[in-house]
Formats: structure tokens, C-alpha cells, sequence
């Protein structure tokens, strides 16, 4: 469109007549000067499918028929199954998208096919959950590929920095597992969007649950892994269970890739809680639920893991996990009374042979939520997906139930399932480990807009 | 201030995690003293070590059996990985043998993760094992009180090889002189192959111990090659009494510390290597100017 303007403007700056005065010569000459870089500022400056100026990648990221994606997992370290579990999640999507699926079009109603009718395709890197290396990974695939998203995080340390980059490089940012407060709270970014739970909504989710099937008076001692996600899940949770009566008796910080949790369960054991919550996640998880089992620790108090890592069952089998209470973004029975959820359950069953995990939930809901974005907006140009993000009057039917993002943090505002372990004796199938004993509103979970401090930064 | 039962468990708890560490580390510093090689692959021996026993005791339901494949496949895998490759980086530079055995390590891990996934695999505690053992001052997981008991007499047997028997003879010479041991007419190269494979029986014996206690994964050995290097460079490069104390003292590092603050447990660890490294770089039982 604006290319032809461009020329009509250009010809304009032609159309001399051969007998000339100077004053005419003068105003001609100005025109096809000016002329000439009238088009010379528009190639430069706007872009392909609308009057906007050049933001991120927008335009050379759009010119073609196919629009590029990179996806930063970690595929080794403590959390590589729950990474590669995301690339199953996002390729199904992009899968479902490229092909106009019509599942997927129930999330982002406006797809035809591809996003914006262009073919999405992406790269997957190995973050090894490393800030440094991810953002390696997806500012090469900025600079190189011109990537007009880039997604992924299984950390909240490498979400934080991802959304930072985006931000820097106005490139859409979407984690998919980060639970630390600050992701949408102080470190929030114009760029940069969330869609599973975390601290604060979690453990809101959670605690009225907790009390009622547990007890109001009791003593809880945490184990905490020491960085952003843990800290500000360990607040949350003693925020809001202390208000229903609990008491917190310990704090025991271990390092991300801890394989040895002996010392820190002696500690816990000789605590005199009544209930241990476990805040470890993917394999230090594993670990940790283990070792309490044989310190006999899950036989003295009650199991709470407040922000479940998708495999520990698969991980420490349902005999640990039976009467064990948490929150997880998604659990796959949810299908049983959400057609979207089905679905998508049915779709990666299809696909990979398995029932699927959070992990590739989130991941497969993100990509969705995010052509629904680009289609809403009806452009690439980015300050326009953000905006469309943005427009609170829209909500989605999603594999959650009704959801909407919220402007003011870029923060999904949907239910979260409280589940809890089955019996080893009740499970109808081997990955029937859970049955979902509660599900949050939406708006009610969450924090005010002002609560953690967030300032989005500048669309342009 | 921690009661004094805490204290007494967490010392308890620093014998046993020592120990374990001791167990690597012995087969690090075999290796290390005798070839000069620091084998960056000795992580990933532990943790295919620890995912053969797993598998075992899946499949037979035998610990015993579980721990001899884990020391057999070992051995066999030391001895191919020496013939293979590390004979013939014995006279280059130490930053190729590091190069080399860490990208051993990596394939390891890499093709046990395409074999068996990423996820972390639960071997179950053998039967004798299970439980847990109330001594008064502490409750301590019964399997956790064997191990340390089958390591010690693991340790007690590898003392016995090393120091009363020819191979340890002609091992304990190759770490004070491996020149002059090749010119008294020793096959160097045979001593060279049952030290590696000595070293990787001790890695082997090491797995199969510790897959009950923790989750196995691919990543497993990381954190413990970390840990073992620093028991090492404690106890003194190349010394088998060093590994043992290092090991010891390393347990004790970091369960003492997580008593009184859990966040700077490893912190100290490696302040306490620091401070050997300042006061008597040779490490604490390592001679002065070994290589």
C-alpha cells in the first residue's frame, strides 16, 4: 500500500514542462529533490502492512511469506524435562496454526492460517537454564532471524532476563513456566507477558484449601530454593496461610541443582512443623520429595508442594504423591468439562502418544494467546500486538476457562486448579495422579495492579 | 542455637555425606596421582553408573546384582574410554585432557538422556534398607546408616589394593615417579589401563551406593564432580588418605553450615578450599611439588 503512494509521489516530482522559467526550474527542482526523498524516508521508515514506523524487527522480520519465532528451553540442567516438555507444547501449536487447525482457532478466533497469513517457523535452543546463555540464544536470533517473538523459561531468573531483552529489543517476550512474583511485579516489562500462575496468585489460590483440609493451627517449615522464584514464593505462601492461622517455623534455602537434601531435612525434621512445604521445583523437586520420603518425614507431617513441578509425580510415583496438595497451571482432567481443554489434550495425545503436563500447557496456551494478539491487532507493527494485549475488553475461552490479560502487568487473569494426590488404589490410569480439588476465580486471586511495583516500560 | 541432638545429627550427617564423597573422590585422585589425567568425565561414569543400577534393580529386583552390573559396566567402560582415547593424551598438555574427558562426560550424559529421556528415574531403596533407624539422638533413613557402613568397608578395601598389594606398589610409585617406574621395567601401559579401570570400579561401586538416595537423572554427577574436585584439591592431588579426610571434611562443611545458615553451606565449602589452597597449596595430605 504505502509502496504505491510512494511511487505516485515520485512521478509527481517528474512531471516538468519543457518550456521553464527559473522561478519554475526552482519549484520543480525542489519537488523532484524533494521528491526523491520522500520515498528514500518511507522505504526506511514504514513498513509493509500499515502506516507505521520501524519498531524491533517491524518490518524486515515481516517481508516474507513466513515469520520467524525462537524458542529458548533448557533442555539440560535440573529443568530439562519440563523444557523439553515445553517444545512439545509450542510445536503443537505452531503445528495448529500453520496448518488453520480448527482447535486452535477457538483460542485466537481471527486465525486463518499461520498468523496474519504468514507461516510461522522457529529454532529451539538450549537455555540450560542460564539468563546469560538465553539471552545469547535470543538475541542472535533477533539480530539474525529477525524474530518477531521469542519465548520459553522453565526459571523465573531466565524469564526476568528475557523480558528485559524484549523490552531492550521490542520484540514480544512470552514466558512459559515462571513463578517468581517479580516477573510481572518489579521486573515486568512492556514486552513481556505471562500466562501461568505464580507466587502471589498460587498461593492465594491455594491457602483457604490448605486450612480447611488440614487445620488452621499449624506449624509449616519451608524449603526454599535460593533465587527469585523461591524467595518470592516462600513470601507468598507465609502471607497467606499465616493469615488463616498458620505459624512458620523454618526457612531452609538450598541451591538450584541441589542433588543431596540430607542436611536440610535433618533441620526440618528436627523443626516440630506439622507440615513440610516444598518449594524445589523439576529435578531438585524429585530429589528432595524422595529423600523426605526416606527421612520419614512425609509419614510425621503433611506435603504441600505450593508450586508443582509438572513431573514430580511421574518423577516419585503416586505412593509420595497420594494426599499431597499444590498448584499446577494445568492438570489434564480439567478436560473433562472444558471442550478447549479437550481438545488440546486430545491434540498432543494425537501428536506425542502422551496425556500432557503443564509444561507443554503453558507453552501451547502462550502461542496461542500470542496469534491471537498479532491477529487482533491486525499488524506486526509491535506497539500494536502490545496494545491488543492490552485491550482488557476481550476475553478468551482458553484450556483454563475464561481468561483476559490484564493491561496494567501483563498478567493472565484466569482460574487456577488447586490439585491434590490421588490414591495409588484410585487412579483410573497411570497418569491419573491428581484429581483437581478446587479451582480460583480469576480476578480474585490476583494482586492489586500496584502491589509488586510493576512499571511497564516504553511501546517504542 | 541449634540443640545439641540437631548438632549430633548433623554431624552424623556430615560422616555420611563425607564418606560418599570420599568414595568419588578416590576414584578422581587414582587416576589424577598415577595418569596425571583429571578425568572431567568422572560425573558422568557416576551417573551411567547410577543409571545401570537403576535399571538392574528395575529389571531383577536385586540390589546385589544391581551393584555388581553398575561396577562391571564401569570397568569396562574406564577400560574402553582409556584404550579408546585418553592413551594417547598421557604426554599432551593438561588443558587437551581436560578438553578431551569433558567432552567425553558430555556424550555420556547425552546419550543416556536420548536412551532414557531427561526425567528423573526413582531407584527404590533395597528391602534390608528401608525404613528408618531411631539412635536416640537423631532419625536417620536405615539405607542412609548402611551405606556408610558398605562404604567404609569399600574404602578399607581400595586401602587394602593400593597399599599391600604389587598393583598398589607399582600405582603408589607411578604417582611419586611415573618416569623412573617405566625405566625399572614395569609395563606402564597395562599399570596405566587397571589404574583407570580401578578408578572407574570406585565411581561404579560409588553409583550403585548413592542411586537409592537421590533421584537419577542425566544430570546427576554435575554437582558431585564439583564437590569431588574440591575434596581433592583439600586432601592433596593425587593422595588416597587425602581423599578420604577431604571428603570427610567436605561432609562436614556442609552439613555443619546448613545448621546454622543453609544459604552459605557451599559458600564455605569453597572458602575452606580456598583457605588450604592459601595455607598449604599441596592440599593437606599431597607432597609438594607432585605434578
Amino acid at each position: 500500500m504505502s509502496n504505491k503512494n510512494d511511487d505516485s509521489r515520485m512521478s509527481s516530482g517528474h512531471e516538468t514542462d519543457a518550456a521553464l522559467s527559473r522561478r519554475s526550474f526552482m519549484k520543480s527542482s525542489a519537488g523532484v529533490v524533494g521528491g526523491l526523498m520522500v520515498p528514500s524516508i518511507f522505504s526506511l521508515a514504514y513498513a509493509a502492512d500499515g502506516d507505521h514506523p520501524a519498531v524491533g524487527n517491524y518490518p524486515a522480520g515481516v517481508q516474507g511469506d513466513t515469520v520467524f519465532v525462537g524458542i529458548s528451553v533448557p533442555l539440560t540442567g535440573p529443568y530439562s524435562t519440563e523444557g523439553a516438555d515445553e517444545q512439545r507444547g509450542y510445536e503443537l501449536a505452531i503445528a495448529q496454526l500453520n496448518a488453520g487447525d480448527s482447535r486452535i482457532k477457538k483460542i485466537s478466533p481471527n486465525t486463518k492460517q499461520g498468523v496474519l497469513g504468514k507461516k510461522v517457523v522457529h529454532e529451539v535452543a538450549d537455555n540450560e537454564t542460564d539468563p546469560n546463555t538465553a539471552v545469547q540464544a535470543n538475541t542472535r536470533w533477533i539480530r539474525d532471524k529477525k524474530a518477531m517473538m521469542i519465548t520459553g523459561s522453565v526459571s523465573s531468573a531466565v524469564a526476568i532476563a528475557c523480558e528485559k531483552l524484549a523490552q531492550r529489543e521490542k520484540t514480544p517476550y512470552l514466558a512459559c513456566i515462571s513463578g517468581s512474583n517479580d516477573t510481572t511485579g518489579k521486573d515486568c516489562q512492556r514486552y513481556g507477558f505471562r500466562s501461568c500462575p505464580f507466587a502471589y496468585n498460587s498461593a492465594k489460590a491455594q491457602a483457604p484449601i490448605l486450612a480447611d483440609a488440614l487445620g488452621k493451627d499449624r506449624k509449616a517449615v519451608y524449603l526454599v530454593p535460593d533465587y527469585t522464584y523461591g524467595h518470592t514464593v516462600y513470601d507468598s505462601m507465609t502471607e497467606f496461610t499465616e493469615a488463616l492461622g498458620w505459624k512458620t517455623v523454618g526457612k531452609q534455602l538450598a541451591p538450584l541443582g541441589t542433588s543431596d537434601f540430607s542436611s536440610y531435612l535433618l533441620n526440618i525434621a528436627n523443626s516440630d512443623a506439622d507440615v513440610m512445604v516444598n518449594i524445589a521445583f523439576g529435578a531438585d523437586a524429585a530429589n528432595s520429595t524422595k529423600q523426605a520420603k526416606q527421612f520419614g518425614i512425609l509419614d510425621k507431617m503433611a506435603y504441600v508442594v505450593p508450586y508443582m513441578s509438572p513431573f514430580l509425580a511421574d518423577e516419585v510415583g503416586a505412593d509420595i504423591m497420594q494426599d499431597v496438595y499444590g498448584v499446577q497451571d494445568f492438570w489434564w482432567t480439567m478436560a473433562d468439562d472444558n471442550q478447549i481443554a479437550k481438545d488440546f489434550v486430545d491434540a498432543f495425545e494425537e501428536k506425542y502418544g502422551d496425556k500432557p503436563r503443564w509444561s507443554a500447557a503453558a507453552a501451547y496456551m502462550q502461542t496461542a494467546l500470542w496469534a491471537d494478539a498479532v491477529e487482533r491487532a491486525g499488524t506486526w507493527y509491535p506497539p500494536a500486538v502490545v496494545k491488543a494485549y492490552e485491550d482488557e475488553s476481550v476475553t478468551r475461552d482458553t484450556i483454563y476457562g475464561e481468561a483476559h490479560w490484564r493491561a496494567c502487568d501483563h498478567q493472565l487473569v484466569r482460574p487456577i486448579p488447586v490439585v491434590k494426590g490421588k490414591k495409588p488404589a484410585d487412579m483410573r490410569n497411570k497418569d491419573d495422579f491428581f484429581e483437581v480439588v478446587g479451582m480460583s476465580g480469576a480476578e480474585e486471586v490476583m494482586p492489586a495492579c500496584d502491589h509488586f511495583g510493576c512499571e511497564l516500560g516504553p511501546y517504542t | 542455637m541449634p540443640s545439641p541432638s540437631l548438632f549430633f545429627a548433623q554431624l552424623f550427617n556430615g560422616l555420611a555425606l563425607g564418606s560418599l564423597l570420599a568414595l568419588v573422590s578416590a576414584g578422581l585422585t587414582i587416576i589424577l596421582g598415577t595418569l596425571g589425567v583429571l578425568n572431567f568425565a568422572h560425573g558422568a561414569m557416576f551417573m551411567v553408573a547410577a543409571y545401570v543400577a537403576w535399571w538392574t534393580m528395575v529389571a531383577t529386583q536385586s540390589y546385589v546384582l544391581a551393584a555388581l552390573a553398575a561396577c562391571a559396566v564401569l570397568v569396562v567402560l574406564g577400560m574402553i574410554i582409556e584404550r579408546g582415547i585418553i592413551q594417547f593424551y598421557y604426554s599432551r598438555p593438561p588443558e587437551d585432557q581436560i578438553l578431551v574427558t569433558f567432552g567425553i562426560g558430555v556424550v555420556l550424559v547425552e546419550v543416556i538422556r536420548v536412551i532414557f529421556g531427561g526425567i528423573s528415574h526413582s531407584m527404590p531403596v533395597p528391602d534390608w534398607g528401608s525404613g528408618i533407624v531411631n539412635m536416640g539422638f537423631l532419625i536417620y533413613p536405615k539405607y542412609r546408616v548402611l551405606a556408610l557402613g558398605i562404604i567404609a568397608v569399600a574404602l578399607l578395601a581400595l586401602y587394602l589394593v593400593l597399599y599391600r598389594t604389587r598393583l598398589g606398589l607399582i600405582v603408589r610409585a607411578g604417582i611419586e615417579d611415573q618416569r623412573m617406574v617405566g625405566l625399572l621395567g614395569i609395563n606402564v601401559k597395562r599399570t596405566f589401563l587397571a589404574v583407570f579401570a580401578l578408578g572407574s570400579l570406585a565411581v561404579g561401586f560409588a553409583g550403585a551406593v548413592y542411586a537409592p538416595i537421590i533421584a537419577v537423572n542425566p544430570e546427576m554427577g554435575e554437582q558431585l564432580l564439583v564437590q569431588s574436585f574440591v575434596v581433592v584439591v583439600i586432601g592433596g592431588l593425587g593422595s588416597f588418605p587425602g581423599a578420604v579426610i577431604g571428603g570427610l571434611i567436605a561432609g562436614e562443611i556442609l552439613t555443619l553450615t546448613t545448621m546454622f545458615n543453609p544459604a552459605y553451606s557451599h559458600v564455605m565449602l569453597y572458602l575452606a578450599m580456598a583457605v588450604v589452597l592459601v595455607l598449604r597449596p599441596q592440599g593437606l595430605f599431597g607432597v609438594e611439588g607432585r605434578e
